[in-house]
């Protein structure tokens, strides 16, 4: 669970908002103001076609199509669009490269603004205040208690989404993958990867 | 405002919980977010009165409330002040109803869907050019935090005109601007120990901005 809930403050437990969200929906409902079904579609539409698979599928396609890279840095949502990517919450996606000297992190301080188009909706631990907070400040201790230990040496760009620009990282593709087709090099991209948590890894084999 | 949302260099919260990488905890949540999309596509208000009316949650909830919690509250708060549902309708609803202070100006409706919009001014910066934020501390809404507030970047990279939150969250117009990535050297906004090798780029309005001579 996140940090944020139930710390014994006086107010409502998770399953009594429950009971409040669905009650404001019915009250709603009855009054003509609100079709359920709607709901219904988006709630569809955002468990089945929204995801970081899409995202993955944009850095597999910049890691064997170098001039599809080029055009991604240069106009992300256009590139994407290429791929039959768009949406809402990403009017203007930017795509940020890693390198062996640079590395790029993500986040959103004031919200918890994120790329829907390319990764779906955030996972708990990007809207938590632990990393709205610190990743700004301290983002070489934050990655290295997230698991990912950069070298002294890498500069760290950290991209806090102010305003309506989404951004994307692109990964450094691993080595000893040359031989793998797009789709399985997709496989190896996760949802942490494209935030800047996490760097792709070949599976260990055994 | 300067509200419990900023949350940029704050201490104190501990470890990132990444553990927790669900997207949503229960089927409530997911609904909820998918009405507030409709209600925003729907000409409820705007998203930057959206953003705004979380931020104006009690800061003595706005953590122990949760997230789709603040998304509950803020809902229900533009709501009435929409003059969708009475205060009353709010009342008689099961559970509790989250304190949220007034906007002022009030939320307007959504005109225009979207925020990207084209202008014919052009770009007052340039890539590479320094640049100092404003000291600004506005009561309603802004997008700059406020460990960027008064501090020297660089510009790198111009990006289009957006709707600018500050005077759309309250109905006072869209006044669409550029919008500059701005790269600040980590040393520049937390002081002589943070880290040399790192720097934050935030995405700011054209008037968050004044040019620093040479």
């Amino acid at each position: 669970m996140s940090g944020e809930h139930d710390h014994g403050h006086s107010h409502d437990a998770p399953d009594r908002r429950a009971v409040r969200a669905e009650a404001l929906e019915a009250l709603l409902t009855e009054k003509g103001l609100l079709d359920p079904a709607a709901v219904d579609r988006i709630v569809r539409h955002y468990e089945e076609d929204i995801g970081p698979m899409n995202g993955a599928r944009v850095v597999a396609r910049a890691w064997v199509d170098a001039d599809f890279r080029a055009r991604l840095l240069e106009n992300g949502t256009a590139a994407i669009g290429e791929l039959g990517l768009s949406g809402a919450q990403t009017e203007h996606l930017v795509v940020v490269e890693n390198s062996a000297r640079v590395h790029n992190v993500v986040v959103c301080s004031l919200c918890s603004c994120y790329p829907w188009a390319v990764l779906g909706l955030p996972p708990a631990w990007y809207k938590s205040p632990e990393y709205r907070s610190r990743v700004v400040r301290e983002p070489r201790t934050v990655l290295a208690e997230m698991g990912l230990g950069l070298d002294g040496a890498v500069e760290i760009r950290v991209w806090d989404s102010s305003a309506e620009v989404r951004y994307l990282v692109l990964p450094e593709r691993p080595l000893g993958t040359e031989a793998l087709p797009e789709p399985e090099l997709a496989d190896l991209v996760t949802r942490d990867c494209m935030i800047g948590v996490a760097v792709p890894r070949l599976p260990t084999r055994g | 405002m300067n509200g419990i949302h900023d949350l940029g260099g704050m201490d104190g919260f501990g470890r990132v919980p990444h553990e927790d990488d669900a997207t949503v905890h229960a089927p409530w949540e997911v609904r909820l977010r998918a009405l507030v999309g409709i209600e925003l596509a729907t000409g409820l208000t705007n998203i930057d009165a959206f953003r705004h009316a979380i931020e104006r949650i009690d800061p003595r909830c706005y953590f122990a409330v949760g997230y789709f919690g603040r998304w509950l509250a803020g809902l229900e708060a533009l709501l009435v002040e929409r003059g969708v549902l009475a205060a009353a309708d709010l009342d008689a609803l099961p559970g509790e109803r989250v304190r949220v202070s007034p906007s002022d100006p009030q939320p307007p409706a959504a005109a225009v869907l979207g925020s990207l919009r084209r202008i014919e001014r052009a770009p007052r910066f340039a890539a590479g050019e320094s640049v100092r934020t404003r000291n600004a501390h506005p009561h309603g809404h802004t997008r700059l935090p406020r460990y960027a507030r008064g501090r020297i970047g660089r510009i790198d990279r111009v990006h289009p005109a957006f709707v600018l939150p500050d005077t759309n969250a309250h109905g006072l117009g869209e006044n669409p601007q550029h919008v500059y990535a701005v790269r600040f050297a980590s040393r520049e906004l937390f002081g002589d120990d943070a880290d040399a090798r790192a720097s934050v780029c935030l995405d700011l309005f054209e008037s968050y901005l004044e040019p620093v001579e040479g």
